[in-house]
């Protein structure tokens, strides 16, 4: 650790020295991607999930880097939202699949077009 | 006599129609023909209490003030009934004969599937007629001058399988509607001349601030006359009335006889002091009663069926009412009004029964003999037949030769006329006694087979009737045959006002008793020798009127369809309306249906398109949903 004198005495994580911030930024723009291409692609109701699941969290890494790079702490509040939020999501969305499992033995979002009804 | 029980003359009739009316057709016929009857009989109860409590109390007029019911501005019209000499009279009429024509129609009616109706239509309709004559101003009575014609319309068209009578009912409905169009702006130049619609207070003030012949007075006499002419079927509104005989025969006897088209009359009686103030309008209301009373006595001579010709001399001797009006002979016409609810309600009663035991035939050339049969029918309709000849001493002469004595004081040709159809009268009442009861009987021989005298809850009525036929006459005696005229006596009072506004119309009579010996002898005379003519063709020749195939002279031909005023009306006031209410609808239709169909096109071709997004499948949607997303970051982003 070396003392910067032009940083400000706060409490920084000492990987900002490191890694910019722009790594962090694309590193969530391919988490997002991956997961909008997941969720266009895959048929499988649980993989789609996943794939939702992997949009939020790339989400949530924006948030917390640039939480981090600005000081600015009440976007970590956010993702605590978010993340609860999620989770019951999940909750909810896993039950109506298990449901439709037990009921059809299929999770093919391909084969479970009765939503026109 | 408290009001309360004045209250409830009108008001048992309406309970009678709501539980007859909510309780069709579960309530046992029995229970319906005495629910329905006690509820008028109690009436006339009440209404004969009441008239002797008020001769009792001094004869003093009184409105019994019920509740404030509409308020504009100045304008007052309070809910409330006057009890005076002219309200009592019509209340024992309406009650009186209503409660022998009820039970009547429990024989009449009894195999109707539709009897509990019936008589919840006859109690409604009581109780809008009552409602006519107990109202203290014009806005009650036109409520029940309404309520009367929307009753008429319901029981003309009470077979309502019948396009037939569909028609008449409709007809008596919208002719009376051009009536009351009239009575309606007669009633608006009231409020817009006195500020008020109370009877007391309107007459007060006319009697008061009106000269004799004011244009205002004119024009509102002539609105209400108007109205008289729809109601009480005078020319040109009269052709409703005859087709109005669709309807069941007691329907005729109560409504088109004796009570609803007398409001013509009540209504004018009611308003004396205004007629007495416009002497023109009285001119024009005797020239059509006296047009009226002719002309439908003639239609009356050639017709065939029983209750057309009935209704052609009730559309007659409503004429000779008017024209007793029109010579401000108030008390001889309301006399001719009682006398004529009597015999004629008599007259169709007794043709009811004749169709009764017809088995529903109703043309005259078909009957015959029946005296035999229906002694006691026979009886009473010969006893009506010579009342309304005015043959004395039965009581048409007495009201009769009053308005024709008043006539002929006021305007000799119009007496002239009155006898001339007095003469028909005789003639084509006479006529159908004959073909009816006399001769041989030409009928089918199932209907010779079927033939008997109606039961006692219709040959009671007929009795009673018969009674007051023969005898109703005698209330009202005129001083030249030594009697003192107690109904003039007991209505004078009611032209108080009148005579302080116009005095010189109420001038004591000139006519000498010799000379009003010779009137009753002509007119008495003239019936007698037409009753005559008719017994010597229809009896002793033993004509019968040709059937409707045979080819008639002209005159007869004319007379017979009825001056072709039916084909008149219909060419010049039916046939346009109907023209351009089907161009109107065509073109309307046209133009709606254009914007609608356009829309509803427009719609479908949306709904085509979008239909297509539809398909069920997730993929798609998650693909649409990103695809909106994408479109609106670019959107924020770039724009």
């Amino acid at each position: 650790m070396i003392p910067n004198p032009t940083m400000p005495e706060v409490n920084i994580p000492a990987v900002i020295q490191h890694i910019p911030l722009q790594s962090y930024l694309i590193l969530a723009t391919l988490l997002f991607v991956i997961g909008i291409i997941g969720v266009l692609t895959r048929r499988n109701a649980i993989i789609i999930f996943m794939s939702i699941e992997l949009m939020l969290n790339a989400a949530n890494l924006l948030l917390i880097a640039f939480s981090s790079y600005r000081s600015d702490p009440s976007a970590q509040v956010f993702v605590f939202f978010i993340m609860a939020v999620a989770a019951a999501e999940v909750a909810v969305g896993l039950a109506i699949i298990v449901m439709i499992y037990r009921n059809t033995r299929n999770t093919d979002v391909g084969f479970l077009n009765k939503l026109k009804w | 006599m408290s009001a309360s029980l004045l209250i409830l003359i009108p008001l048992l009739p309406l309970v009678g129609f709501l539980i007859n009316g909510i309780g069709f057709p579960n309530i046992p016929k029995g229970a319906v023909g005495i629910i329905g009857t006690l509820a008028v009989v109690a009436s006339f109860v009440l209404s004969v209490m009441t008239f002797n409590a008020f001769v009792a109390a001094g004869s003093q007029p009184f409105v019994l003030p019920l509740f404030d019911w509409i308020t504009v501005g100045d304008l007052h019209i309070p809910f409330s009934f006057q009890i005076d000499q002219l309200s009592l009279l019509m209340l024992m009429i309406i009650t009186g004969v209503g409660s022998l024509i009820h039970i009547y129609s429990i024989g009449y009616m009894h195999h109707d599937s539709g009897f509990g109706k019936f008589f919840a239509y006859l109690n409604l309709f009581l109780f809008f007629m009552l409602l006519l004559v107990l109202g203290s101003n014009y806005v009650i009575m036109f409520i029940g001058w309404e309520g009367v014609g929307l009753c008429s319309y319901l029981l003309i068209g009470f077979w309502n399988k019948n396009t037939n009578y569909n028609n008449a009912a409709r007809k008596a409905f919208i002719m009376n509607r051009v009536g009351d169009l009239g009575f309606l702006l007669g009633i608006f130049t009231i409020i817009a001349t006195f500020g008020s619609v109370e009877y007391t207070e309107v007459f007060s003030k006319a009697a008061a601030g009106f000269q004799v012949g004011d244009p205002v007075i004119i024009t509102i006499t002539l609105f209400l006359f108007v109205g008289a002419m729809g109601k009480s079927a005078q020319i040109p509104l009269y052709t409703w009335l005859p087709d109005a005989m669709a309807g069941p025969t007691p329907v005729s006897a109560l409504i088109h006889a004796a009570t609803m088209v007398t409001a013509g009359i009540y209504m004018v009686i009611r308003s004396n002091v205004l007629y007495s103030l416009a002497p023109s309008t009285l001119e024009i209301v005797g020239i059509i009663g006296g047009a009226t009373a002719l002309f439908a006595a003639s239609i009356g001579l050639l017709q065939n069926d029983i209750k057309k010709v009935l209704a052609y001399s009730t559309v007659s001797q409503l004429g000779y009412m008017f024209m007793g009006l029109g010579a401000m002979a108030y008390s001889a016409s309301m006399f001719h009004v009682i006398t004529h609810a009597f015999f004629k309600a008599l007259l169709f009663l007794g043709a009811g029964s004749v169709i009764h035991a017809m088995s529903d035939e109703q043309d005259i050339r078909s009957m015959g003999g029946l005296r035999k049969k229906l002694p006691v029918t026979f009886l009473t309709f010969l006893i009506a037949t010579i009342a309304i000849s005015g043959i004395p001493p039965f009581a048409g002469f007495f009201s009769k030769d009053e308005i024709l004595a008043h006539v002929f004081e006021h305007n000799k040709i119009l007496w002239v006329i009155g006898v001339l159809g007095s003469v028909m009268t005789s003639f084509y009442m006479f006529r159908l006694l004959f073909l009816t009861f006399f001769g041989t009987f030409r009928g089918t021989h199932e209907q010779e087979h079927h033939l008997h005298e109606s039961p006692a809850s219709m040959t009671v009525p007929l009795i009673i009737l018969a009674i007051l036929s023969a005898a109703g006459g005698f209330i009202g005696v005129p001083e030249a045959l030594h009697g003192s005229h107690q109904l003039a006596q007991f209505m004078a009072p009611l032209y108080d006002l009148a005579k302080t506004a116009n005095p010189a119309a109420f001038a004591h009579t000139s006519l000498s008793h010799s000379e009003e010996y010779m009137l009753m002898a002509i007119s008495v005379a003239a019936a007698l020798i037409s009753a005559i003519a008719a017994y010597v063709m229809y009896v002793q020749k033993g004509a019968v009127p040709a059937a409707d195939t045979e080819e008639k002279s002209g005159l007869q031909r004319v007379i017979y369809n009825k001056y072709y005023v039916d084909e008149l009306y219909d060419s010049v006031f039916v046939k346009p309306v109907k023209v351009l209410s089907n161009f109107l609808y065509a073109a309307g239709e046209f133009a709606i249906d254009l914007i609608i169909d356009a829309v509803v096109k427009l719609v479908g071709l949306f709904a085509k398109l979008l239909r297509k997004t539809q398909t069920g499948s997730t993929g798609e949607y998650v693909f649409a949903m990103v695809i909106g997303i994408v479109v609106i970051l670019f959107w924020k982003l770039l724009l």
